[in-house]
């Protein structure tokens, strides 16, 4: 079984979810693909990492062959090649990797080279498979690394997977989503916190993945996105409680249900929700 | 004419209360907020005034005519996004389709074209002199970069030249947050005292030092683990990147916020340390 867990806003708590919800589980696979700013690594602490390189592909011109036709240059969508001072240039960051200059190309001047973006580590935590996709810095998109990792997921199909999305409603996360059999939404109590949540329930209906909400940071008074959640007939999963304590623990990157009791019930019975959710969705005529 | 970025590497650290309180402060008269995937700005600085809105176009989809399509798949087989898919016929998958033409050009039969196709909805407030500009992309679109720039530009064009913008920016360290970085004057980075906070404030330092932006930091609700806030000045000690100042966790900011205000707007700690980051703030700039 796939989760997904997403937010819309960043900082609701979408890794502190997905770790406690991954290390509650007996065996699973902690999945980041908050790739621009992976964060559940720091909570698991891996052990016995394997690093991937994730690599895309760039245009290479051969300047002895290309007779400076600018075929490529006007094919390209993306604006990533130009014809300079009789040269054909490559602006690495804009390419898209759609190999159409390749493609393009009457005398075969362009070949393609590797271009490395990021990497994929696979490590292990206890009772927990913790892959994480990590961008390089001054790269724009980590979609090539998140479908590597979800290849990871596809290999371990009967196994509980858990998915950390990156904040957003973009490309992006409708990647990392594709495949989930369920998805956790994350909202604050701010009105923010509504208007995000409001996104990503558009995108989850507009995907028909079934889906619930667990609010995070509970205050006393108006929770804005509580109102929205009862008013929208939509599946509250559980409400946690803001709590200076969990606030602190999470702050320095431990894992709260290894090491508290009523944490470890609270994460347990959401996962026993989460499965009883899925199960009922699956279930032919229910 | 100088423009201020807000960012932050996390998300969730205070980007949105931080430029809203600015605003107030400076009395900005241009502003935006860069976050298109998840914008909220709006929230408090567009109250009561309804935006002039124009459809955003990001790059054209893909669309397979079916009775000219013979099924050779040569388009299934050089699409890089697999966003061909064949149900009941040859078809293509829109949000999958990044634009690029290669199934177009390849197909042997003309039955594939390039269509424009909306990607999202950019959104200008004018009140007297003031310009707030702000865009929401289409759920699951991509080109967010290319959509910020024009959140950019829609400001820049209805901004006087001594004019002090503020803009908002987005999470992470990809294809919008370079766009945003480009031709500002100056990163504020709002950093979060914790493990996750400090290694997301690093990677967002290292970006804006790859786009040659100059920087300083601020931590926002500090007194929520002391030891990290120490860790964060040290760091910008070491890196020799101005450090201005730290704001107090404080549940009346979450009161402010509800209630559609800033948080300087109220009388509250979180308000009064905001002020004085702004202050230092605008000696350095």
């Amino acid at each position: 079984m796939n989760i997904a867990v997403l937010s819309g806003k960043g900082g609701t708590g979408k890794t502190f979810v997905s770790v406690n919800l991954t290390a509650a589980a007996q065996n699973a696979n902690y999945i980041d693909c908050d790739v621009e700013e992976p964060n559940g690594h720091l909570f698991f602490k891996p052990e016995n990492i394997s690093v991937e390189e994730i690599a895309v592909k760039l245009p290479l011109v051969d300047y002895k062959l290309c007779t400076g036709c600018r075929k490529c240059v006007d094919f390209c969508a993306f604006n990533a090649l130009a014809y300079i001072g009789g040269k054909v240039k490559v602006f690495d960051e804009v390419c898209h990797s759609c190999g159409g200059c390749l493609l393009v190309c009457p005398e075969k001047a362009v070949s393609e080279k590797d271009k490395v973006i990021g990497r994929v580590e696979r490590g292990q935590s206890k009772n927990v498979g913790v892959h994480t996709g990590i961008l390089n810095t001054g790269e724009a998109s980590g979609i090539p690394i998140i479908k590597n990792l979800l290849r990871d997921m596809k290999k371990d199909e009967q196994g509980l997977n858990i998915i950390d999305c990156p904040p957003g409603s973009s490309c992006i996360v409708m990647e990392s989503i594709k495949d989930a059999d369920y998805c956790i939404l994350v909202a604050e109590p701010t009105i923010f916190g509504l208007h995000n949540l409001k996104m990503v329930y558009e995108l989850v209906q507009l995907f028909s993945k079934p889906f619930g909400v667990v609010l995070n940071k509970c205050l006393k008074g108006k929770n804005p996105a509580e109102e929205f959640c009862i008013n929208q007939n939509i599946t509250i999963l559980c409400k946690i409680v803001f709590d200076k304590m969990l606030g602190t623990e999470n702050s320095n990157a431990n894992i709260i249900v290894r090491e508290n009791v009523e944490y470890n019930e609270l994460f347990t019975s959401l996962l026993a929700k989460v499965h009883k959710e899925v199960q009922y969705e699956t279930t032919p005529g229910a | 004419m100088k423009q201020l970025l807000v960012l932050s590497g996390k998300g969730g650290t205070g980007k949105t209360t931080f430029v809203s309180a600015f605003i107030k402060l400076a009395d900005a008269h241009a502003y935006a907020d860069c976050d298109v995937d998840a914008p909220n700005l709006h929230l408090l600085m567009g109250q009561g005034i309804s935006p002039e809105e124009t459809d955003y176009y990001g790059m054209p989809k893909a669309v397979i005519d079916a009775k000219l399509c013979i099924g050779c798949n040569k388009c299934k087989s050089s699409c890089r996004f697999d966003a061909i898919v064949v149900t009941n016929g040859y078809m293509v998958d829109h949000f999958a389709c990044e634009g690029c033409g290669v199934c177009a050009a390849i197909c042997p039969d003309g039955a594939v074209t390039m269509q424009p196709a909306i990607a999202g909805k950019l959104k200008l407030y004018r009140q007297q002199n003031k310009a707030f500009s702000t865009a929401q992309l289409k759920m699951g679109s991509g080109t967010s970069g290319k959509l910020v720039t024009e959140v950019k530009k829609a400001m820049n064009i209805k901004m006087q030249k001594q004019d002090f913008a503020i803009l908002d920016g987005s999470p992470g360290i990809g294809c919008p947050v370079i766009a945003s970085l480009s031709g500002v004057d100056f990163v504020l980075i709002v950093a979060e005292p914790s493990m996750s906070g400090i290694s997301d404030m690093k990677r967002i330092i290292q970006t804006a030092k790859i786009m040659q932006t100059p920087m300083a930091v601020t931590i926002n609700k500090y007194d929520t683990n002391l030891t990290k806030s120490e860790e964060i000045e040290g760091f910008c000690r070491e890196e020799k990147i101005p450090f201005i100042g730290v704001v107090p966790f404080d549940k009346r900011a979450v009161e402010a916020i509800n209630s559609g205000n800033t948080i300087v707007d109220i009388d509250c700690v979180s308000g009064r340390a905001v002020k004085e980051v702004y202050e230092k703030l605008i000696k350095i700039l």
